[in-house]
């Protein structure tokens, strides 16, 4: 018997474990927010001028994509479930676009600091001082792993994609796509918090 | 046996996403702006605050606590106050070392 009810407990206890594993995610970002918070706290003046390099607009834009790319996934989750199968994805393929832009500007914006030699280890760097030194470290850890969940995420929704095409996720079965979600919008909620430390600290 | 009504999964209207989107993205100009202007610890704070209530927009519509149980919100609460708490120990540390 595959009652509603059941396909309803199911998808319960899936959502939950993906909850759980984002937590375990949270943690790992917030050990190194506690990072930040000190580094910042010990050097005040060295992480505002350091925070001066960095492009606001750019900073923004990439806000500004990730926060629209949040909203068009789960708007295809609420096309799912209308049965709308082309329109969810429509709205699935332009989360993929954004998320892909999104690492166009970082790459960008990470060559613009590399061809100015400024890259942990490089010896412009080291030479510029200890809170420099560390800003930069941060900056490109937390920046870095933040990419790579945004690459794990569009792998993710690449799956889903191809499930929702194979019609293995439909209006019944439903899960593994509002999971993506879930993941995907952990990604902007990590971002929304890097965005102001390190680019509105000027 | 469960009500069927009951088990029916609520459906969020596209315009709901819509709007959310419209303040998210307001709140990030704003956040951009107000550094413009001001200089100073209370522009990192309000950075901070406008940041936290960027966040509970994205809980709250896009992650579906709004309408999941209340188990899931009451858990993520405590996961966001853990670090919090961690963090604040950790400065009193440093302030009064």
């Amino acid at each position: 018997m595959n009652s509603a009810a059941e396909i309803h407990a199911e998808s319960e206890t899936s959502k939950f474990g993906m909850w759980l594993f984002l937590f375990t995610e949270i943690l790992l970002f917030g050990g190194l927010f506690i990072i930040y918070s000190v580094y910042r706290f010990r050097n005040p003046e060295g992480f505002h001028l350091a925070a001066e390099e960095l492009s606001v607009f750019i900073g923004t834009l990439n806000t500004i994509i990730l926060l629209t790319s949040s909203a068009t996934i789960a708007m295809s989750i609420t096309a799912i479930k209308k049965d709308d199968k082309k329109l969810a994805l429509i709205l699935l393929g332009i989360t993929v676009f954004l998320g892909l832009v999104f690492l166009v500007n970082k790459y960008f914006e990470w060559g613009g600091h590399i061809r100015e030699h400024i890259y942990p280890g490089s010896a412009v760097l080291e030479n510029r001082g200890h809170a420099d030194v560390l800003f930069y470290g941060l900056y490109f850890i937390m920046t870095g792993l933040h990419a790579l969940h945004i690459i794990a995420g569009l792998t993710f929704i690449g799956f889903v994609t191809v499930f929702i095409v194979k019609g293995r996720i439909n209006r019944e079965s439903d899960v593994l796509h509002e999971n993506s979600g879930l993941y995907w919008h952990l990604v902007d909620l990590i971002w929304i918090f890097l965005y102001p430390l390190f680019y509105l600290i000027t | 046996m469960e009500n069927p009504a009951e088990t029916e999964e609520h459906i969020i209207p596209y315009r709901t996403f819509l709007y959310v989107l419209a303040i998210l993205i307001a709140l990030t100009l704003t956040s951009a702006a107000l550094t413009q202007i001001y200089l100073g610890a209370v522009t990192v704070f309000a950075a901070l605050v406008i940041a936290a209530v960027k966040s509970t927009f994205v809980l709250r519509f896009f992650m579906h606590l709004k309408y999941e149980k209340r188990i899931f919100t009451i858990m993520v609460s405590l996961v966001v106050s853990l670090i919090c708490v961690v963090i604040f120990i950790t400065m009193l540390d440093y302030l009064y070392r």
